[in-house]
């Protein structure tokens, strides 16, 4: 596990100045990720807020090498550069190590981006794809996304008089990555630094495809206040609606156990996008969110204390 | 020179193998998919030192193309129709991203209906996204333009993406004798690919595919049509230096007994082939009939074709694709621009033909040169050989 000290005194791969939203969980992703790396990065990202707010021309907040190629082919791009690497090496024209990195938002990962990411880890590219994962289009103006959750209001699934939000729950990406058979796949939560770097630095030790699903709390979005990011990803973790686990070579690890577990209704009441289940007659709707939450979480139990137990 | 029996695609196959690439990602599809599989044994045999990523579609073959490209590598793909569309999303980044990737295209009309045959909607339907666009005539030609194709893209003045056109299946899969060159002289005409900024560069950190809205977009593309402009004389001197050197001399365009013409065909790739068998025979029965050749259709030749026009009577262009506006075929709407600011026109009429790979015989062109005398106006657009 990096120390603080060590994370800190290593250069920042985003400098500030930026213009994310204040309150924004991406760049704590990017720097976490990144400063836990202690060779070079090469980053790729998918269009979106990440790309927007770093790059805009003439500006660049980014001191590593950076490339925005289009929305859907982060992953794809990434493997191109991998391979590029691969081939110089062989001619001897590079000789450093570096670790390749490609973000993308859960639009861009969950769904445009889903091809192009199975495809680089099925290849076996010796890249980290990170999904800052916001449960939304929030680039555009918060629209739904496979990763949004069940009961959320979005423009496109809207809380209305027959509707109450999204209908559908989350598709649950980590496991889909899992059943791929990469060397390393992971679920982490802005709030949660010590777990993220940590996962980050045990990624970058590993030769070959690695995925690590960040939830991302953002503030615009989800509506609450920016000073609560941090609270959101805490918040989720402890309602258990995003655990914190890890597998490595197929070997399921719990990294996080709350203490007590909290009914689901203590992170939705904080978020405006929740807000309308409280109205008489949606409290079925939070209810299977609740038996939905319930399952995922007893079914990762098991999976965890099959193949070698909660971390105590 | 080895002489060989190859198809288009073992011919541009071929080319790939001495050109060498750092990288090639690519994605199969019929007619283009030997080009790759090819290719793929090649690497498999260690005949080359490529990295070759086999991408799970075309989308993500060209965006593998430009992370490998943006490292400072030699890169090449291959591809047709419906993977040429799934690609063409990145297709302008490419142009703009100034990567001189060269791409292998084999022609094949567009779905839907579904049809796996030659027509050049495919490469028409990216005309405008910053791409050099070569035709071939021939496996020679193809296997000669790849080879050319990565000098013109390279050049300093142009950095640009290039595609290689053959015909599907008339030219892909017809095994032609062709003359290659020796391994050494490939590779020497090649030469080293000159690395201008490279992501892997860590000493010098910088970002691409920036967000470039209304203040700066417009700048930024000024360079790709500077670069157009370039590519024409390149495209020129490129195809000189490698007549002088191997004996074949390419152009923007090709004309065949054009010089005393009064009656001539314009047409692209396969089909030049054939009419040129029809205008020595008509030649033979007295009649000065021609052919215009358009090799290169980006940058578009315009004053070197209406300078080539400019003493036929009538000319007839032949679009193996529509652009359903109702003013005729790519080529020759392009061409009727062209004319325009001309001194002397000739009359032009466009036939529209072999869509979705309906043939075009010797018999079609000998109607089309009769019915070319019998011409009294401009501006005709018609649907040759398609049944009523």
């Amino acid at each position: 596990m990096p120390k603080l000290k060590d994370l800190v005194t290593r250069r920042d791969p985003l400098c500030g100045g930026h213009r994310a939203c204040t309150g924004c969980g991406a760049p704590i992703v990017v720097r976490q990720v990144l400063m836990s790396s202690s060779e070079p990065v090469v980053v790729t990202s998918a269009t979106g807020c990440l790309e927007v707010v770093t790059t805009i021309f003439p500006y660049t907040a980014w001191n590593v090498n950076f490339l925005h190629n289009a929305f859907e082919n982060s992953a794809a791009t990434c493997s191109g550069i991998e391979a590029a690497c691969k081939a110089l090496k062989r001619k001897g024209k590079i000789k450093q190590n570096i670790n390749f990195v490609a973000f993308g938002g859960d639009g861009g990962t969950y769904d445009i981006g889903f091809q192009s990411l199975s495809g680089a880890m099925e290849r076996g590219h010796d890249m980290l794809y990170v999904c800052y994962n916001n449960e939304a289009y929030m680039n555009t103006g918060v629209q739904r996304s496979s990763a949004t959750p069940k009961g959320a209001a979005t423009t496109t699934a809207p809380a209305g008089k027959v509707i109450p939000g999204k209908v559908q729950f989350s598709k649950n990406l980590t496991e889909i990555m899992i059943a791929h058979d990469l060397p390393y796949v992971a679920q982490s939560a802005v709030g949660f630094w010590r777990d993220l770097t940590a996962k980050s630095e045990k990624a970058f030790s590993i030769h070959g495809p690695k995925f690590i699903n960040v939830l991302q709390p953002c503030c615009l979005g989800w509506g609450y206040k920016p000073a609560l990011t941090a609270e959101m990803g805490r918040l989720a973790a402890d309602t258990c609606m995003w655990p914190l686990y890890e597998v490595e070579n197929g070997v399921y690890k719990l990294n996080y156990t709350p203490k007590v577990k909290k009914p689901i209704g203590e992170f939705l009441k904080t978020q405006d996008r929740f807000r309308h289940l409280n109205k008489p007659g949606n409290g079925a709707v939070v209810e299977s969110m609740q038996k939905e939450v319930d399952r995922r979480w007893e079914a990762l139990l098991l999976r965890c204390k099959h193949e070698g137990g909660i971390q105590k | 020179m080895p002489t060989l029996a190859k198809t288009g695609n073992e011919a541009m196959a071929e080319a790939m193998r001495q050109i060498n690439p750092d990288v090639v990602a690519a994605y199969p599809i019929t007619p283009a998919t030997e080009v790759v599989m090819i290719f793929s044994q090649f690497v498999a045999d260690g005949l080359v030192d490529t990295e070759y990523v086999a991408a799970e579609s075309e989308h993500s073959a060209m965006s593998a193309c430009v992370g490998a490209a943006s490292a400072g590598c030699r890169v090449m793909t291959g591809t047709s129709s419906q993977g040429l569309q799934l690609m063409s999303e990145i297709l302008p980044i490419v142009s703009a991203l100034r990567q001189p990737i060269v791409l292998c295209e084999v022609n094949r009309a567009l779905s839907g209906p579904i049809n796996i045959h030659c027509d050049h909607s495919d490469t028409m339907a990216v005309r405008d996204f910053g791409w050099i666009q070569i035709f071939s005539e021939n496996a020679q030609e193809a296997y000669d333009s790849v080879l050319q194709a990565v000098l013109i893209a390279e050049d300093e003045k142009v950095r640009l993406p290039a595609m290689v056109t053959t015909d599907g299946f008339i030219i892909s899969h017809c095994m032609e004798k062709i003359e290659t060159m020796e391994d050494d002289a490939a590779k020497k005409y090649i030469g080293e690919h000159k690395v201008k900024n490279s992501i892997l560069n860590l000493e010098k950190p910088i970002t691409l595919g920036s967000l470039d809205l209304q203040d700066y977009y417009f700048e930024h593309k000024m360079p790709v049509v500077e670069a157009m402009k370039q590519a024409k004389d390149v495209i020129v001197k490129v195809g000189k230096e490698f007549g002088q050197k191997f004996g074949r001399e390419y152009g923007l365009l090709e004309e065949y007994k054009l010089a005393d013409a009064e009656f001539a065909v314009v047409a692209l790739g396969s089909t030049c082939g054939t009419t040129k068998a029809v205008v020595d025979e008509l030649r033979n029965n007295g009649l000065k009939a021609g052919l215009l050749k358009v090799r290169v259709f980006r940058p578009f030749p315009g004053e070197e074709i209406a300078q080539a026009l400019s003493k036929v009577k009538a000319a007839v262009i032949l679009d193996r694709s529509d652009t359903y506006c109702n003013q005729g075929g790519q080529l020759y709407t392009e061409i009727r621009s062209a004319m325009y600011e001309a001194a002397k026109k000739p009359l032009l009429a466009n036939y529209i033909y072999g869509l979705g790979g309906r043939e075009i015989s010797l018999e079609g062109i000998r109607q089309i040169y009769k019915q070319l005398q019998e011409c009294q106006s401009s501006g005709q657009v018609i649907h040759f050989g398609v049944r009523e």
